[in-house]
């Protein structure tokens, strides 16, 4: 079986994020950038089949060149090979030129199954697995609690408020997972040692045969208008008893006006 | 430009690998999810959980920097980085690292045959075999050169007979790498099982430091070993001495957690803590003390880094670790103190882990080779006259 994991590179979820003035794309040259934390679930959920099933799996990135450990950080857990897209041209690209570019990959790779991340912690449009499933022509299950796959059959346990639904379909497919489907292992450091020499086959636009106007900031079908910074934080209102305990009516009252009580 | 970050004020982040990150970011999640919610308890307890073990091997930490037998084969800059994000959890839990790698794991790898390398290393690697180091005696700590533990030959045997004293892991370990003297090879390094006759340890209870971690006297009595049980590479104090120079890095770089976590406590206190209505990192005195702190733990840190690279290009002598162990430790202990006064009553207790690191540094600064000890090394290689010798 093989299987394809899809991963990016985000900013510290910790960090305070900028966006650059000039063409409104996030600056992530100023934080401090990790693996996106969902994407850690769908890697593990990715060798734990590999596990029941055989077979290998690879991870897909698409980022600048300096996604490169973000890579290493995912194959370091234990994947056997990976996949980076990185072109100057793919700079400001929008979720569905993502999914784009990433099922060109993917159509290069040939795998049996798709797992994703169900967000970025940057973006968090939630976009890319749904685009990425019709792009390919593939059955989409998002939003997984618990995967299975039986035969050719992929099915998810999907949470929703009152239960769980549970979809199924034909592989090949697309799914995406969300947090506290599994427990995701820390990389060895064997694991880690070993990712350096782990192959990692770098892929251009023109390789996977994308025309760079179609994608980036040129071929965005999405634009941000405007942004700006989240205000500062209001001082609190303060409560100060005179000594006749009327601040405890007074929060009460606060409470009951905000419908907390 | 904003300030630096408090917790890396130099940016030492950026003269490590993307690896070297790895490592440490890995370990520094570890610390997080499995050792600081738990080590007040285990501390208050006196106890280690020997699963802990595992899973430190299932990690790779085990023996890290060493080279095969299912050892991960890091550089020494990540074996420091991990040594360092461990202590800053607890002294104990890198003390066990220390012990189990560089002075159970390395003695085998570095001085054994090719048979005991495969018989213990993997098993020690993976955390399932715990290894001890039995070298210190009652009555020869400063001075080991003095061990009255003794190899006697009979016939293709060997008798071992002597105390170790203060061993790390010595109750929980399932095999004991021991120093001991011979009659006509000097001194030996032998490796005795667990449950061997005649081989016995007894934990050291009523301890006020390193209470996460288990230390023990080890009693060997006419304890008899097959010839193939000596280390065939090494003879003399060559031996255990370049184990201790192994476990010294570790902790030149593990004080420096140690220090990070107290300095890290004692400044979100300092900014948290109202008194006189003003948080008390806006007095001046609480500045010096914070300001201070920031110094010598920046300092320490690229001391550490400094002769990790050093030691990767190997070109690290023993008495430039000396230095390293001398100053680290003691800042590190100066900073806890510094700290424990910030927190004010606070800083006694478990709650937060600066009386905890304050009371394990005081055991740090003194195994391993006390300050004392690397003073006179220190002296002794700038004057060349031995002052204990």
């Amino acid at each position: 079986m093989k299987i394809l994991v899809t991963v990016k590179r985000v900013p510290d979820t910790a960090a305070e994020k900028r966006l650059d003035p000039a063409d409104k794309t996030l600056d992530r040259e100023s934080v401090e950038t990790i693996l996106n934390p969902v994407d850690e679930y769908a890697v593990e959920e990715a060798l734990r089949l590999k596990e029941q099933h055989g077979g290998e799996v690879v991870v897909l990135c698409m980022g600048p060149s300096s996604a490169l450990a973000t890579v290493r950080k995912a194959l370091s857990m234990g994947p056997d090979a990976a996949v980076h897209v990185h072109d100057d041209a793919l700079h400001g690209s929008c979720a569905f030129n993502t999914a784009k570019v990433l099922q060109a990959a993917i159509r290069q790779v040939e795998p049996d199954i798709v797992l994703c991340g169900s967000e970025s912690t940057d973006a968090r449009t939630s976009l890319v697995p749904s685009a990425l499933a019709e792009y390919l022509g593939w059955p989409g299950l998002t939003g997984a609690k618990q995967l299975e796959v039986d035969g050719a059959t992929v099915r998810v346990h999907r949470e929703t408020e009152n239960g769980y639904d549970v979809v199924e379909a034909d592989g090949p497919a697309v799914v995406s997972v969300v947090k506290g489907i599994n427990e995701p292992r820390y990389p060895s450091f064997k694991g880690i040692m070993a990712a350096k020499s782990k192959p990692v086959t770098d892929y251009t636009l023109a390789d996977l045969g994308v025309d760079p106007g179609e994608v980036g900031t040129a071929g965005a079908t999405t634009e941000v208008v405007d942004f700006a910074p989240r205000p500062p934080r209001q001082a609190g209102q303060q409560v100060k008893d005179p000594g006749d305990g009327s601040a405890a009516v007074e929060l009460a009252e606060f409470l009951a006006g905000h419908k907390f009580i | 430009m904003s300030p630096p970050p408090a917790l890396d004020f130099l940016d030492l982040d950026r003269l490590l690998s993307d690896e070297e990150r790895l490592i440490r970011d890995t370990t520094r999640g570890f610390v997080a999810d499995r050792i600081l919610p738990e080590v007040a308890g285990w501390f208050e307890r006196g106890e280690l959980p020997r699963e802990l073990a595992k899973e430190l091997g299932d990690l790779g930490l085990l023996g890290m920097h060493l080279e095969g037998y299912g050892c991960a084969g890091t550089n020494a800059v990540s074996y420091g980085l991990a040594c360092l994000e461990l202590e800053a959890g607890d002294s104990g839990a890198r003390s066990f690292v220390s012990v189990q790698g560089s002075l159970a794991m390395y003695p085998i790898w570095k001085y054994g045959s090719e048979e005991q390398k495969r018989r213990w290393l993997p098993p020690m690697a993976a955390g399932e075999v715990i290894g001890c180091f039995g070298l210190t005696e009652p009555d020869f700590g400063s001075n080991p050169a003095g061990m009255r533990t003794s190899a006697r030959r009979d016939g293709g045997d060997w008798v071992l007979n002597g105390t170790k004293m203060w061993i790390t892991n010595g109750g929980i370990a399932d095999v004991a790498v021991v120093w001991a003297r011979t009659e006509d090879e000097g001194v030996r390094g032998f490796l005795v099982p667990a449950g061997t006759p005649g081989f016995s340890t007894r934990d050291i209870g009523r301890k006020l430091s390193l209470r996460a971690s288990v230390t023990s006297e080890l009693v060997l009595e006419d304890c008899r070993l097959p010839a193939d049980a000596v280390l065939p590479e090494v003879r003399g104090m060559r031996g255990p001495l370049s184990c201790l120079n192994e476990a010294r890095f570790g902790i030149v770089w593990g004080s420096m957690g140690a220090a990070r976590a107290c300095f890290q406590s004692a400044l979100e206190y300092a900014t948290t803590r109202e008194q006189f209505d003003r948080p008390i990192g806006g007095f001046q005195l609480t500045q010096q003390k914070l300001a201070d702190m920031l110094v010598e733990l920046s300092k320490g840190t690229l001391l550490a880094l400094h002769l990790g690279r050093m030691k990767d290009d190997g070109r690290l002598a023993p008495e430039q670790v000396s230095l390293g162990k001398l100053n680290n430790v003691r800042e590190a202990l100066a900073i806890a103190r510094s700290a424990r006064t910030i927190l004010g009553a606070n800083g006694i207790t478990l709650e937060y882990p600066v009386i905890r690191h304050a009371n394990n540094l005081e055991s740090v600064l003194t195994y391993e080779g006390t300050s004392e000890v690397h003073s006179l090394i220190l002296g002794q290689a700038v004057t060349g006259l031995a002052a204990f010798q």
